[in-house]
């Protein structure tokens, strides 16, 4: 009788298809690599030409001199207050529609058409938002070139993002605990409010900031509505004009000829730190979240 | 002797998807028995159960005929599908367990106590009590006492279903469903849910729907046998078992299908 060895297990195809495994396995390393490579080339250039920009001055000091010289204070003020005012009106009508979708709307041709125009809501040009935000806020409505025109304008581009993603939130809780709480004599909003958006929160959080950190570094919108050029002191209330980081970059990038490399790197760092800074805050809140889960 | 606490008069139901429906049931429940649904999937127990507590009323229902009528206080009977039920009051009445336990994503306490605070009890002797006796009652007592604020997730699957059944009985319901209660338990667990069963029984009108006609045979003061969304027949203890009437029950009960 034949003895069966390990060996016979190898058939004479399995170097091929060993090579057909490695040429795969190729290519799919390949391709992560190809998405993650640019962005740390993008970090690190910005970080080794600009960090050494970054001093007190810079940060806290205003501009001078054509810009030339001194900080960017007003800028990092003034799209600080965006990202604030934008989240004060995205933030709960965004939420509070997402709760309508997700755990109340019917499903019918309203709620479709609805859902239709959040994702192509999503999808318009940032741009058009900005035009949209001058002849409603601006012009129309006569807040000027401002902090409010501009985070409302801002808002308008956040809120389908927060719809979406806070809705998506919602959706991934299990239908079982809907049902129990309401066979338990519990209404529809205590099971929302005691159950699932608990739930939900670390998902919908993750939602604001992503929505928010988009907001912070877009230029188009806040181009008609809310940013000024070139404004050597701090915005005083919420219908002056302000500088920007996203538009301020893209002057000084583009507009100012003669301008120090150093100040342009340094500005798109402190926008990188800013944007990073609210995604680490955002992964903090959200761990600790999930720690204090009591499941 | 003994009342009918629910009366269900030509009762039918059906899904707007199709599904498994509900033809014209006739029956009557006794208080204080363990009344048992069986028959094969896709029957209408489910179903039937869920309409005892319009729990139905979340799913897509496409038609409803006939009543349900709940006793209440001396001798009247209450229509549940009268346009001026308070749903949510119902539902504290008649109590639901599920085939497979979901404990809320809450601490052992804060499930025993979620449907008391639902209804605004703030008083943390009386969720104290609650806590105690609904435990003590679903026989965990014991085993939970010491970890009522851990997580409910944290109990095994027969601890859990036992916390289920312990919630449901917190507002000490009239009427407790239980829905293939002990479906995903081993044979330890599900003897003391069993047993748990033939105690409460004393203080409440219990509907079973078991997850093996052994299960029912062992638990039934009345059986009802369920074939696609019709009553086919009913009788008290294990006469359906034993000497069941119709051939279709006769065929089911011996194994011949199913």
């Amino acid at each position: 009788m034949k003895k069966v060895t390990p060996n016979s297990l190898h058939s004479s195809g399995s170097a091929a298809r060993n090579r057909i495994q490695r040429v795969g396995f190729l290519i799919l390393l390949g391709a992560t690599l190809l998405t993650v490579i640019p962005i740390f080339l993008i970090i690190g250039v910005i970080i080794v030409q600009g960090f050494q920009t970054i001093t007190p001055e810079f940060i806290f000091g205003f501009p001078y001199n054509g810009m030339k010289s001194g900080g960017i204070w007003p800028a990092i003020v003034g799209t600080i207050y965006l990202i604030l005012g934008t989240a004060l009106f995205s933030v709960p009508l965004g939420i509070a529609a997402s709760i309508y979708l997700a755990e109340y709307a019917p499903d019918n041709r309203i709620t479709q058409i609805i859902r239709i125009a959040i994702i192509t809501l999503a999808g318009i040009p940032s741009v058009v938002y900005g035009l949209f935000g001058l002849g409603l806020f601006v012009i129309a409505m006569k807040f000027g070139t401002s902090i409010l025109a501009g985070a409302l304008t801002l808002a308008i581009m956040n809120i389908p993002v927060i719809i979406s993603t806070s809705e998506e939130a919602l959706r991934t809780i299990p239908q079982a605990f809907r049902v129990t709480s309401i066979s338990l004599g519990a209404t529809k909003w205590q099971t929302i409010r005691r159950v699932i958006l608990p739930q939900a929160q670390p998902g919908i959080l993750t939602g604001v900031v992503l929505g928010l950190e988009r907001a912070a570094g877009e230029t188009a919108p806040i181009l008609f509505t809310a940013a000024a050029f070139y404004l050597p002191r701090l915005p005083e209330s919420p219908l002056d004009q302000t500088m920007a980081l996203p538009y301020h970059l893209y002057v000084i990038s583009t507009q100012v000829p003669g301008m120090p490399a150093g100040i342009q790197y340094g500005t798109a760092l402190v926008l990188l730190i800013l944007v990073l800074g609210m995604n680490l805050v955002a992964t903090v809140i959200r761990s600790r979240v999930r720690a204090r889960r009591q499941w | 002797m003994s009342v009918d606490k629910i009366i269900i008069q030509n009762f039918s139901l059906s899904y707007s998807d199709g599904t498994e429906s509900l033809h014209n049931i006739n029956l009557k429940i006794q208080a204080n028995t363990i009344t048992v649904f069986f028959g094969p999937a896709g029957g209408g127990k489910s179903t039937l159960l869920r309409a005892i507590n319009r729990l139905n009323d979340l799913a897509d229902v496409a038609t409803r005929s006939g009543t349900i009528l709940l006793a209440i206080a001396n001798g009247s009977y209450l229509d549940i599908y009268d346009r001026k039920v308070d749903v949510i009051e119902l539902r504290r009445r008649v109590g639901m367990v599920f085939a497979r336990p979901v404990v809320l994503p809450l601490t052992i306490r804060g499930n025993l106590t979620y449907a008391l605070e639902v209804k605004g009890e703030k008083n943390k002797k009386i969720l104290d009590n609650a806590v105690e006796r609904s435990l003590r009652q679903a026989a965990l007592w014991d085993e939970a006492k010491d970890r009522l604020d851990e997580p409910a997730m944290a109990l095994s699957g027969g601890q859990q279903q036992r916390l289920c059944l312990a919630r449901s009985l917190v507002l000490e319901p009239e009427v407790i469903l239980l829905d293939e209660p002990t479906s995903a338990l081993d044979p330890i667990s599900t003897s003391k849910v069993e047993a748990t069963l033939q105690e409460l029984k004393q203080d409440y009108t219990i509907v079973l729907v078991p997850h093996s006609i052994q299960q029912a045979a062992r638990m039934a003061d009345f059986a009802a046998f369920f074939l696609q969304g019709k009553l086919v027949e009913s009788a008290p203890e294990n006469t359906l078992f034993i000497t069941p009437q119709d051939p279709k029950t006769r065929d089911y009960v011996e194994g011949r299908y199913g």
